[in-house]
């Protein structure tokens, strides 16, 4: 067994790193399709509903595992030369925005209907009715549901390291292998993890009960 | 009446306009013609389907059958005529619908900034016009959500104001109100009809049809049972429903 020391802990921390840069990437690119996906979804057009809710549908109802492989090993097969960082930045960026889509349609049709209509007799076209006046009560309602996907999102940032990514799970795997003491790497890698996410859900559960309590 | 209207043109018409909602017939051939500076109060049974009547002159409700014009333009359902249409028409509803994550002064500069062009600085000399005018200028800066269910309720008239239209829709302006917050509401709908403005207002509030309205107008099941100047309308309803209503809705006063 070989000592846990600074170079040991340097290299978690890079690993952190990459897990922190892979959730802020999947999270603001998943953020600005899912703003896209949520508009689709709840627009006049069917043909653009029926396309979203079979998207969402899909990466609901897969294993965030296999979207992973799936885009890992489908980019590959376009002949495009991509490096494990990109590829896992497509599929993360891809699954929040299906799941954030899908939170923000519901928070979007959750604002009172007169709020849309109040917008309407003003003569407010959709991109301001959206922009100025529903989008940002949605955006607040879905709040919690948002920080709450968050927290998922970091935690499933460890999947990355089943295809070689280096973040802080696979980092954890390799300084594992080098000290023989899993337990003890493993169980630091895990209180990172707990550390980041802890405060964020704890706001996220702040937020709601505090948005229940002014509704009342 | 406070001043004829007889003399000027015509500013909506309906013509034999039909809805359905589903198998509901919501409107039965309605005809309404209302002039310019023309104040009309809108009565009926709940759902008598005058909301809906109102709704439709904004192209908030579609209809099935029949022609709406409005200044001039028909509304065919295209976007265009729509847009013209809600830029001269203004509406009021019953659960105020303000915009609650801007304040008041945000909430009366948003469309003529979006809709008409306005600068910022145009919009809110303009909103502060209007704001003074219902008298809750000194609450400029405040979220809906702190005021009274009045103030707000003459907030959203003044933002209804702020897009200058020619005509005005209330949709129960006082439904939704405390007792003791009625009479600000409809003192403020009185100035406004005193200035001239063409005003249909859908309310049950008896005392302002009769010091207001030009035309009252009582709806029973879809249709428009009865048309009479005020005087007439209150000593000598013809209709059987007419006087029902009356009768019912007074006792209360």
């Amino acid at each position: 067994m070989g000592p846990i020391g600074e170079n040991e802990f340097f290299f978690l921390m890079q690993g952190l790193k990459w897990t922190v840069l892979l959730a802020i990437v999947g999270f603001i690119g998943g953020g600005i399709f899912g703003i896209l996906i949520a508009l689709l979804r709840t627009s006049k057009k069917k043909v653009a509903r029926t396309i979203t809710a079979g998207y969402i549908g899909v990466f609901q109802g897969t294993p965030l595992l296999m979207q992973l492989f799936v885009v890992y090993y489908g980019v590959a097969l376009l002949g495009v030369e991509v490096n494990a960082g990109i590829a896992v930045a497509i599929a993360f960026t891809l699954h929040a925005s299906a799941f954030l889509g899908e939170i923000w349609r519901g928070s979007i049709e959750a604002v009172p209907k007169g709020q849309t209509e109040a917008a309407n007799a003003l003569g407010l076209h959709y991109v301001s009715r959206m922009k100025d006046v529903i989008l940002p009560q949605a955006l607040k309602i879905s709040l919690p549901a948002t920080i709450g996907f968050l927290v998922q999102l970091i935690k499933g940032t460890s999947l990355a390291a089943i295809v070689g990514f280096i973040e802080l799970t696979r980092a954890g795997q390799i300084i594992s292998n080098q000290t023989y003491r899993p337990l003890l790497v493993f169980g630091i890698v895990a209180a990172i993890y707990f550390i980041i996410c802890w405060p964020l859900s704890h706001a996220g559960s702040g937020l709601e009960k505090r948005m229940a309590k002014a509704a009342r | 009446m406070l001043n004829s209207a007889k003399d000027q043109p015509t500013l909506i018409s309906l013509e034999d306009v039909q809805k359905w909602y589903g198998a509901f017939h919501a409107l039965k051939s309605i005809s309404l013609s209302v002039r310019k500076g023309e104040k009309i109060v809108l009565c009926g049974p709940s759902g008598s389907g005058k909301s809906t009547l109102i709704r439709c002159i904004n192209a908030l409700e579609t209809i099935e059958e029949g022609k709406i014009v409005v200044e001039g333009q028909v509304l065919d359902g295209s976007t265009k005529s729509v847009d013209a249409i809600r830029r001269e028409v203004g509406m009021v509803f019953q659960s105020f619908n303000l915009f609650p994550h801007m304040t008041v002064l945000q909430n009366c500069t948003l469309a003529p900034m979006r809709v008409r062009g306005t600068s910022r600085t145009d919009a809110e000399r303009l909103a502060r016009k209007y704001l003074e005018r219902v008298r809750i200028l000194d609450q400029a800066e405040k979220y809906p959500a702190q005021l009274s269910g009045g103030q707000q309720q003459r907030v959203a008239i003044a933002r209804a104001l702020c897009m200058e239209p020619k005509v005005m829709l209330f949709d129960e302006p006082t439904s939704a109100l405390d007792p003791e917050m009625v009479k600000e509401v409809l003192d403020t709908m009185i100035g406004l009809a005193r200035d001239g403005m063409t005003m249909i207002c859908v309310t049950h509030e008896m005392g302002f049809a009769r010091q207001v309205a030009d035309r009252v107008i009582f709806m029973a099941s879809g249709e428009i049972v009865e048309e009479a100047e005020p005087e007439v309308f209150f000593k000598s309803p013809k209709h059987e429903r007419t006087k029902t209503f009356l009768g019912e809705i007074l006792a209360h006063h």
